[in-house]
């Protein structure tokens, strides 16, 4: 049974309720939460979400709710809780749905050390993946929104989960969050792209999630073997330019961006390695989408 | 009071029997839960591999335990490299350390190292040596925290250890100590008789752990007069370990005794022994207890209350296993902690203090 099956009026009593069981990528959640945003959140953008049976194993028990006390009156504050544990201060109400995601994420980075975890987003076409690591403003996000529009598969638009055991990148399919100008700059290039409420003002700026139909992502449970690795470098009115990266390079890169490579140690350097040897590794810098589109094709279409 | 799965877990581990376990039948993702509140779930998971039952759980849950496993790995492994990079510092200026409480297990792999997790590193200096080695501390990027002038002289006037420094680019943070008890609560303590016992790191000369007996009564002041039981049950667990591994024969037990008598450490060593034995089956001698109890001086509370409120706070805080009166317990004793502590013409000015700025949501001790 999937998310979308349950009416919304079931949806809701499992989220005030027990906690709404579902699965997101290889992860099984439990979702409790008494606010309404976060409802529409899922009922929107997570329709294609198997939900679960209460014997299914659960990974994170997770608990959104409003800040009590005589603040919930002056301030409103929603806090997120991973089974009891508060990892961040409370955000304004306002912004409930931006600190489930987070929130989620953050759960996956920590726990999940059967993955070397990178900071990166990863799409997929033809059974070869792309992953597009990047730091905030590099444009990673907004790049693999449009790709996911441009017969790319989305694996994930924030994390990489290189298998421990296998090696092969797995996918976590979520909605593309993207902020500020990104949002118009998508909308302007898929009218048919699907969006959830607009967050205004949080630390990253405003946040829009972007759906992703199942069409557009990956199969939970299929890995794939990364074949591209671009650091993309967003910047206006420059020339385009597409440079080949060291293996040296493009792995110190890599090692800045994973998450949990002080948790892997020695075996993390060595899935670096392995990783990094395997892949065509390029900078690229572009002034604006469409140009970024057209670099990538570019790269991932060259013969070696 | 209802059982507890993970307290259960941890008592029959004690008497050997977790090989009995039906691993496919077993609430896994319970115990996983209140296990990882408890900051216990690499321990469990670790006395799992022990039994030899890990690979027998299903996938799910046993890539949790793995994954704790790995942590507690990465753990200890930065631990380590905290103390070799302490040590180059102050043997620069021949300052000699004891390391404390989860570094100290960790370093010398002891019982309590397993599975243990923390982030701060605790070491003890001679009070002679206190000052030179926060200048030079801070002169190698440990910095001080930001603490306001009246947590400062908190800090200084009354406790026996330095506010907390945290590294600047690693952001460990290290507590720097001259001795295991507050000044204000213990004026006289005799450290230094810490230091004639210490053990010498191999190949480390100004290196040292407490010794042994010393190791479980500081493990055993630290819990029951700092009054955080967030931690309360791992810290119970620690003792529990050392006790099995360091005093399960007779001699030891009356140095034990003797001991604690000499440091001044009856009372948190009789809770200690009747708590590990009373919540996790810790086997001591009806005898030793009794001991134990004798030559202990009364607290302030009677002991049926103060029971109530251990037995309560170490109940591990998630919502599977809530027992009435956990908040309040953990508050009471909390508050007792700061009445053994200071006398209450400086307790009452400092919780006013305390109370009023939880209330304006800032961070308090």
């Amino acid at each position: 049974m999937l998310i979308s099956d349950l009416d919304r009026n079931a949806l809701k009593a499992h989220l005030s309720g027990q906690g709404l069981r579902f699965r997101t990528g290889p992860f099984g959640v439990s979702l409790r939460t008494s606010i309404p945003a976060i409802a529409r959140h899922i009922e929107k953008l997570y329709p294609h979400s198997e939900a679960l049976d209460n014997d299914a194993f659960i990974d994170f028990h997770i608990t959104t709710n409003p800040v009590s006390g005589l603040r919930r009156w002056l301030k409103p504050q929603v806090v997120f809780s991973f089974d009891g544990y508060k990892p961040f201060k409370p955000l304004p109400l306002a912004q409930a749905t931006a600190a489930f995601e987070w929130g989620l994420n953050w759960c996956i980075a920590s726990i999940s050390h059967q993955y070397l975890i990178i900071h990166s987003a990863v799409v997929e076409k033809d059974g070869l993946g792309l992953m597009l690591p990047g730091s905030p403003g590099s444009g990673k996000s907004t790049l693999c929104a449009a790709l996911t529009h441009s017969g790319w598969r989305l694996l994930s638009d924030e994390m990489a989960l290189l298998s421990v055991t296998d090696g092969m990148i797995y996918p976590v399919p979520r909605p593309v969050s993207l902020k500020n100008q990104s949002i118009q700059i998508i909308k302007a290039f898929a009218a048919e792209a699907q969006f959830g409420d607009r967050v205004a003002g949080t630390t990253k700026g405003d946040i829009e999630h972007m759906y992703v139909p199942e069409e557009n992502a990956l199969q939970a449970s299929m890995g794939i073997h990364a074949k591209y690795l671009v650091f993309p470098h967003y910047q206006s009115g420059c020339e385009t330019e597409v440079a080949p990266l060291s293996k040296g390079r493009a792995s110190m890169s890599l090692i800045e961006n994973a998450f949990n490579f002080n948790i892997l140690g020695h075996q993390g350097f060595e899935m670096i390695s392995d990783l990094v040897d395997s892949l065509e590794c390029h900078d690229f810098t572009y002034p604006d989408l469409q140009q970024a589109l057209d670099g990538i094709e570019q790269i991932t279409s060259a013969k070696p | 009071m209802k059982p507890v799965l993970l307290i259960e877990f941890l008592r029959s581990r004690g008497a050997g029997e977790l090989t009995k376990i039906d691993t496919q039948s077993y609430p896994w993702e319970l115990l996983i839960r209140q296990s990882r509140r408890a900051n216990l779930i690499s321990r469990v998971a670790l006395f799992l591999r022990e039994a030899g039952i890990l690979d027998d759980i299903p996938t799910r849950p046993r890539q949790h335990f793995v994954n704790a496993l790995c942590i507690a790995k990465a753990n200890a492994r930065a631990i380590n490299w905290e103390v070799r990079d302490l040590y180059q510092i102050l043997r620069g200026q021949n300052i000699d350390f004891i390391l404390l409480k989860g570094s100290a297990y960790i370093w010398s792999e002891n019982s309590a190292a397993r599975g243990r997790l923390f982030s701060d590193v605790d070491i003890m200096v001679r009070k002679p040596s206190l000052e030179d080695a926060e200048r030079v501390l801070v002169h190698s990027g440990w910095m001080g925290s930001t603490l306001n002038s009246y947590d400062q002289r908190y800090y200084r006037q009354w406790m026996h250890e330095i506010p907390p420094l945290q590294h600047l680019k690693r952001q460990t943070t290290l507590d720097l100590h001259h001795s295991i008890i507050p000044p204000v609560s213990y004026p006289d303590f005799p450290a230094e008789k810490l230091w004639q016992l210490a053990i010498p790191a191999e190949d480390m000369p100004g290196l040292f752990v407490l010794s042994h007996i010393d190791m479980v009564l500081h493990s055993a002041t630290h819990l029951f007069h700092e009054g955080e039981f967030d931690q309360g049950l791992r810290d119970l667990s620690d003792l529990d370990l050392m006790i099995r591994e360091y005093i399960l024969d007779s001699v030891l037990w009356e140095e034990l005794l003797a001991r604690a008598v000499e440091l001044g450490l009856e009372l948190p060593l009789y809770y200690a022994l009747n708590y590990t034995q009373k919540i996790l089956d810790t086997p001591v001698p009806e005898q030793i207890l009794q001991k134990a109890a004798q030559q202990r001086s009364r607290g302030h509370l009677p002991d049926r209350l103060l029971d109530s409120l251990f037995l309560a706070a170490f109940v591990p805080d998630h919502e599977t296993c809530r027992v009435r009166g956990r908040r309040v317990a953990r508050f009471l004793l909390f508050i007792r902690s700061h009445w053994i502590k200071m006398p209450w013409y400086l307790l009452f000015p400092h919780l006013i203090r305390k109370g009023w700025l939880r209330l304006q949501g800032e961070n308090s001790h």
